[in-house]
């Protein structure tokens, strides 16, 4: 059938800000999804606010509403745009919801918006736990037995019922904290009665566990001729237990035989045709290992980030496809557009392992609790393709970026046996590293198969590197070739064939060299080489044939390196960057080669570049590209701190790095080449100082004065900073470090006065003759907390013209003098009294807000950058030098945090970065913008009703802060103890304890929060359980309040926002 | 363990050098890929590939070991197994065998080791590549032709009869080319009477066992081997609601005027989608032919093209316009392979049970 010929114009749903569970996965759906549509000659209106999106960029859609994901938002943006369909299921639980809404408001009908592809009552069907179980049942098929209950009693007829092991999960807890696994009737009593007392309404849903058994995933494909197709399967190493998203997984399954395989095939296929999807689904299988009874864990009636990993792992376009499906056409009828000339309509095969491990953020949250379950944890994945499965885990380990290059965690060696056995049966992020360890240690797989349950086929391949590894040290120094070539194949890195030889890497990558062994290059093709391809997607492996033919020689070949798995800190914006980049080499006509191994991302989708490489990103995998491809020059400063720190070793190995020299990039990030080179441009810095003792650390603090801020140089990335403002904490700090590590290793400490100011940060292009600045970002909270997690506003609202001037004068020292060319940014912070601006940092690449700054100015930074760095003149390029002239209208970025998910963490902000995304907020007024950015999904911004109630708990520094809000306040404040002791007169305000204030939250009484003492956690946890707003800055608090106030301004699409600015400056 | 080197040696002229395993020292055969990720036990016993040395293109294989339940023949009738990694710890819980046994158990020869991909991409490109597995490489060999009586080896010598558990709804005749043994469990498992006859059967003879139907099996070997069976088979089908399967179909189709033809480097592999003419439903099937039916040989008048393939076009079934007559090119038994056809049985059982019934009223 060929496609709905009266869908015109088609609305697409987001999925938002980046939180655990929704990450980058749907901005590549989003994008393919967008482009499929444009391909049929439809209109695409697509809103979503995460800024940071590649999908947002307007070349993806005819228009971008950088809006509230909300109903009322979405009802005025239908209204207004009058779309003729509507695909929801491209934008994770949020789009899905977002459709439910609507549907249910009356608005789908009211303005004729047809619901393209699976239908509502299916989506239900398959969200809807109730529901999804009476039509399993009703087919036939099983599922674990489950229960909402209130009482010890339940739980103790329901195991009668269905027998041991039960999950316990509490009700609206942080991280699912409280619940757990039950084996026997008092374990379950136990976690019960913890359950519902951590859950704020009292209630626990237990569920039959088949704990044990081996977690099976199948994506699936429909079509409306009824075609299904599996596009590929997944078997979990971890087996059921662990959330899918916090699994290693590899595909396709490894130890099903056919007629499993085959089981499982068709009862996907038969559920996704009762449900009546029409597109991409994810079912999930727990199958008993020791016979073929399985359960139907879950259904996921949309893509998702399996569905991402599985196009990626076979090269089948899923969100593509379902796109073409949502408009009505058949599998057979679309393109396979990996060969050409086959059809949508088969089911890819595959000639490699593919191999997928979670990134966590436990390097982040110290004080999270790592232990692995239910809820996923991880904030992104990394993938790896290979030949055999252990050359698989060792490139994913790579992969990582967790300080890793083998398959050996140092610390692990130090755990007693009991530890390790502890640490192997309850699982947290470091269990694969304790399999290796527990492996070299000799405990038999039989052994590590009873405690973990882990099928032993993936032992035995773990044991495999093992064993060479035991090979390797037997045979000393020279080993035997073949021993290395084995080594090679199975994926051992030059640094872990250096680890265990004993030997300095030089001498490896020499005694690599001399046996004159390299990887070859194998194609990603769908078909296991039965048709031909020319899918520029590869990847290597080792002793075989090299397929893949490098770039042609004519003309510039050019390497972007990517940003690897979304963490903390680096997140899809730096795909953003990546993707734009590779764009823009594309435009300019050079050749462009992506490395990166994230499999949530555009930047890994074959068609964004010429060659794309889904490899590691450590100096020896990019190296091995680089002259394969014989390519010329490397970016380095579009894949976030990943690319950047392998400048350095790339550049040494005789690499050209395009744009801003190694030497000048060393002069930013080393602390004393950087203050070196501020002193001489005359730009204040930060007092500070590195400390090799304990006697001087206090000598200097005394010196520079308190508050201090410090960071331990030991932990990778500048994690583990803390402010402290005496002498005594100081002490208690220094104290607290040598629990956790030797003193040898605490030192050098790195050590600055703190300077609680405003902050402002820029985003510079610069040639290294001139600069161009799209504007200036304020931020909301001080100094001393993480830019990533403060609110900012762009154009900053309070700077005066001499302000800006002397920060446009800095940056422009600053670029003039180490000649940056591409893009950087820089962070100030102006003193107290606004007399003094300090330079803080220099980034010498794209920054997490070159996104918004491109979009709300139309501005292509990374373009511009790009060309700079392909050896154009700024002035050459059509826009004006310098700062660009302010838009007439704001943009407010709010940090979006993922702390229901993580049990542990205080969500306390500090200069340790925490958030995962970030929302957008536009408006002509300072207030418009703050009210779309607070308010971007349901129920984040209250509006404050006669009897709304705020409660405050704050420090004595927020004195003034704290006065000033409180005269301007128009809802009743509820003020802790301590807070009510800072004010010279509490009278006539409510004062609770800190218990009471605890409860009061629980009972959601409090409208919203404002907690900012350290070591009140409990106030802040339970703001977050209940969904109550919860700020941790007075500054961040007054916004809430103003925002608040403001009724949601007309929906407006960047290109609107960006058409009026263009009248403003013809006028 | 010792490892021995072993080397594939093609009438290409390429050479490729593996491990290994098994006792036989030295094999031949026409060379094949086969793209299914799961069902390498299926693949290495299902006696289609008799002659053949047959490479999968799926890089780890033997890691759920070999079992008592997935045999679809007693023995392996390939010539060789030509894999990348192999698995010597299996894990599941069925598994009896290692691959390891089963190259030592059988007279057939695995080298493991290989680079399969390269190997995959000869085939694909030369189409017909004869190869030779060796532990002391010599002479590349020369392309062979495939034995003529390649079937006469693997059909049962005489009628093998096996009871359905209940009281039978049918008596079903296979003409065993090669037949797979899941064809006929599935017979079985729909309470059929099951008789396997050899390959060259006669009419006389299935009337005298009191058959209802037919069903041509699948083999080895080109259809036009056995053409001298065409005018027996047409007898056959004229009297019995017949159903061919892969080599039963192209012999079905030789039977009745038409032409069958060799493919480039044929259809092995359990992702196959075919499309179901007269209702326009695609389903994935389990593949494994070198030789096709000719679709401009076959007379209108008398069949309807069934199924399609959809990514070449070429024939994958054909209906009889008048009698109780179908063949599919693909195997709707599965194992290994998707079930997704499973109703061309159903089709065929109704058939027969039709003619049951008209029989004995």
């Amino acid at each position: 059938m060929p496609k709905q010929p009266h869908i015109k114009k088609v609305l697409v749903i987001g999925s938002g800000p980046i939180v655990i569970g929704q990450a980058a996965e749907f901005d590549y759906a989003g994008t393919q999804a967008c482009l499929a549509l444009k391909e049929e000659g439809v209109e695409v209106i697509l809103v979503n606010n995460n800024p940071a999106t590649i999908m947002t960029d307007q070349a993806f859609a005819d228009q971008v509403y950088l809006e509230p994901l909300t109903c009322e938002s979405l009802t005025n943006i239908i209204e207004k745009e009058r779309p003729d369909g509507l695909l929801p299921t491209l934008g994770g639980q949020t789009g899905l919801n977002l459709a439910v809404s609507l549907d249910q408001a009356g608005v789908l009908e009211k303005y004729d918006v047809t619901l393209l592809g699976t239908p509502l009552d299916a989506i239900q069907r398959g969200e809807d736990r109730e529901l999804f179980k009476q039509m399993m049942q009703d087919i036939n098929e099983p599922v674990p037995e489950s229960l909402p209950i209130t009482s010890i009693q339940e739980a103790k007829a329901f195991a009668e019922k269905t027998g041991f092991p039960i999950i316990i999960r509490p009700a609206y807890t942080l991280g699912g904290a409280g619940g757990g696994i039950a084996n026997d009737l008092p374990e379950l009593l136990r976690y019960v009665k913890s359950g519902i007392q951590a859950s704020p309404i009292n209630q626990v849903l237990i569920e039959q566990s088949v704990k044990g058994w081996k977690e099976i995933e199948y994506e699936v494909m429909r079509d409306a001729n009824d075609t299904c197709i599996i596009v590929c399967n997944m078997e979990n190493i971890d087996p059921v237990g662990i959330h899918t998203g916090d699994s290693i997984v590899v595909a396709p399954s490894q130890t099903l035989t056919d007629r499993q395989y085959q089981m499982l095939r068709t009862v996907s296929c038969k559920v996704i045709r009762e449900l009546g999807v029409v597109g991409g689904c994810n079912i999930q299988f727990a199958l008993n290992p020791h016979s073929d009874e399985y359960v139907i864990i879950e259904v996921n009636p949309r893509v998702s980030r399996s569905s991402a990993l599985a196009s990626k792992a076979t090269g089948y376009p899923i969100a593509r496809i379902a796109a073409k499906l949502a408009l009505g056409y058949h599998l057979h009828e679309v393109p396979n557009p990996i060969t050409g000339d086959t059809f949508a309509s088969f089911e890819p095969a595959i000639d490699y392992v593919a191999v997928k491990i979670p990134r966590w953020p436990f390097d982040k949250f110290t004080q999270a609790d790592r232990l692995l379950g239910t809820q996923m944890k991880a904030t992104g994945e990394v993938m790896a393709l290979s030949r055999n499965l252990p050359a698989g885990l060792h490139k994913a380990i790579r992969s990582l970026e967790i300080g890793l290059e083998e398959f050996r965690l140092p610390s692990a060696e130090a755990l007693s046996d009991i530890e390790l056995e502890q640490g192997l049966k309850a699982a947290d992020d470091r269990r694969l590293f304790l399999l290796a360890e527990a492996l070299r240690r000799g405990i038999t797989i039989e052994t590590i198969h009873e405690w973990t349950e882990i099928t032993t086929f993936f032992l035995h391949e773990m044991k495999r590197i093992i064993d060479v590894e035991q090979e390797l040290k037997d045979g000393g120094w020279q080993p035997d070739e073949m021993l290395v070539r084995k080594a090679k194949t199975l994926g051992f890195s030059n640094v872990a064939l250096a680890s265990v030889l004993d030997q300095p890497l030089a001498a490896v990558e020499g005694l690599i060299k001399e046996l004159g062994t390299k990887p070859s290059y194998k194609m990603v093709d769908t078909c296991a080489a039965e048709f031909s391809a020319q899918t520029p997607y590869f990847y290597s492996s080792w002793q075989e044939e090299d397929e893949v033919d490098p770039l042609p020689a004519a003309g510039k070949k050019v390497v972007v390196l990517g940003s690897g798995p979304i963490r903390i800190g680096q997140g899809v914006e730096f795909d953003f960057c990546s993707v734009q980049s590779a764009l823009s080499l594309r435009e300019q006509g050079i050749r462009s080669i992506v490395i990166n191994n994230n499999p949530e991302t555009v930047s890994t989708d074959f068609n964004t570049a010429d060659h794309l490489y889904f490899e590691p990103l450590t100096k020896e995998d990019v190296l091995h590209i680089i002259e394969k491809e014989q390519a010329d020059e490397v970016l380095v400063q579009f894949g976030g701190q990943t690319a950047i720190n392998l400048a350095a070793d790339l550049a040494e190995a005789g690499v050209t790095i395009a744009g801003t020299s190694t030497a000048s990039i060393d002069r930013v990030e080393n602390r004393e080449a950087f203050y070196d080179l501020l002193h001489s441009l005359n730009i204040p810095h930060i007092p500070g100082a590195t400390v090799m003792d304990t006697a001087s650390l206090k000598d200097e603090a005394r010196r520079i004065g308190y508050p201090i801020l410090i960071r331990p140089s030991y932990v990778i990335g500048g994690q583990g900073m803390v402010i402290l403002h005496s002498e005594d904490e100081l002490e208690s700090y220094l104290e607290g470090l040598q629990h956790q590590i030797q003193t040898s290793h605490l030192f050098p400490l790195l050590l600055d006065k703190y300077v609680p100011g405003m902050e402002v940060e820029v985003d510079v292009v610069c040639d290294g003759a001139d600069i161009l600045i799209p504007g200036i970002y304020e931020h909301i909270e001080p100094a001393g907390i993480h830019s990533g997690d403060s609110t900012a506003i762009f154009p900053a609202p309070s700077l005066s013209q001499s302000e800006t001037d002397r920060i446009v004068s800095y940056a422009s020292r600053i670029s003039d003098a180490l000649q940056m060319k591409g893009i950087m940014n820089i962070q100030f912070v102006f003193s107290k009294d606004r007399g003094i601006l300090y330079v803080l940092e220099v980034n010498p690449r794209a920054s997490r807000t070159v996104p918004i700054s491109s979009k709300v100015t139309g501005i292509p930074l990374v373009d511009l950058a790009t060309r700079i760095q392909m050896g154009a003149a700024l002035q050459q390029l059509g826009y004006p030098l310098g700062l660009q002239k302010e838009i007439p209208f704001f943009a407010v970025k709010l940090p979006v945090f993922s702390t229901t998910k993580l049990a542990g963490v205080d969500p306390l902000l500090g200069p340790d970065m925490q958030s995962t995304g970030e929302a957008i907020g536009l408006g002509k007024t300072v207030p418009e913008a703050l009210n779309k950015a607070f308010g971007w999904k349901e129920k984040t911004l209250r509006t404050l009703t006669d009897d709304a109630q705020i409660l405050l708990d704050a420090e004595a520094s927020d004195l003034i802060q704290l006065e000033a809000l409180l005269g301007q306040l128009q809802a009743k404040a509820v003020l802790t103890e301590e807070t009510a002791a800072l004010l010279p007169d509490a009278d006539g305000y409510q004062v609770i304890s800190y218990e009471e204030a605890i409860d009061m939250v629980e009972d959601q009484k409090m409208t919203a929060v404002c907690s900012t003492r350290k070591g009140r956690q409990g106030i802040r946890e339970s703001a977050w359980k209940t969904e109550t707003p919860c700020m941790t800055s007075l500054p961040t608090m007054q916004s809430y309040l103003m925002a608040s106030k403001e009724m949601l301004a007309d929906s407006l699409s960047i290109s609107e926002y960006l058409d009026q600015a263009e009248k403003e400056h013809v006028r | 363990m010792e490892e021995t080197k072993g080397y594939l040696m093609l009438s290409t002229g390429d050479i490729l050098e593996g491990v290994w395993l098994g006792k036989t020292t030295e094999s031949d055969g026409e060379m094949v890929f086969n793209t299914a990720m799961t069902g390498y036990q299926e693949v290495m016993t299902d006696p289609s590939y008799a002659g053949q040395i047959v490479t999968m293109t799926y890089p780890l294989i033997g890691n759920y070991g070999f079992n008592a339940q997935d045999k679809e023949s007693h023995t392996p009738f390939i010539h060789g197994l030509v894999i990348s990694t192999p698995c010597e710890t299996p894990a599941h819980y069925q598994a009896t065998q290692t691959l390891q046994d089963i190259a030592d158990a059988y007279n057939f020869p695995i080298l493991a080791q290989v680079d399969t991909r390269r190997l995959t991409k000869i085939i694909r490109q030369h189409g017909d590549v004869y190869g030779k597995m060796t532990k002391t490489p010599g002479a590349v060999p020369d392309k062979a032709k495939v034995s003529e009586k390649i079937v006469e080896k693997v059909s049962v010598k005489q009628e093998q009869f096996h009871q359905a558990e209940g009281p039978p709804a049918a008596h079903v005749a296979i003409i065993d080319y090669g037949y797979k043994h899941s064809i006929r469990d599935m017979l079985l498992e729909n309470n059929c009477d099951v008789t396997i006859f050899p390959f060259d059967t006669t009419l006389e003879e299935l009337q005298k066992a009191k058959v209802d139907g037919v069903l041509l099996s699948n083999g080895p070997g080109d259809p036009k081997s056995l053409a001298y069976l065409a005018e027996e088979i047409k007898r056959i089908a004229d009297f019995y609601p017949t159903l061919g399967i892969c080599l039963g179909h192209q012999l079905l189709a030789l039977a009745f005027g038409g032409n069958t033809m060799r493919l480039p480097y044929g259809h092995r592999g359990s992702n196959h989608p075919v499309q179901h003419l007269p209702s326009g439903k695609v389903s994935i099937t389990s593949q494994n032919h070198g030789y096709v039916v000719d679709e401009a040989s076959i007379s209108q008048s008398l069949w309807n093209i069934l199924y399609s393939n959809v990514n070449d076009g070429s024939v994958e079934g054909l209906q009889h316009c008048s009698k109780p007559i179908m063949s599919v090119q693909f195997h709707p038994e599965a194992h290994p392979g998707p079930s997704d056809t499973y109703d061309v049985f159903e089709q065929f059982l109704n058939s027969v049970r039709n003619r049951g019934v008209t029989a004995y009223a």
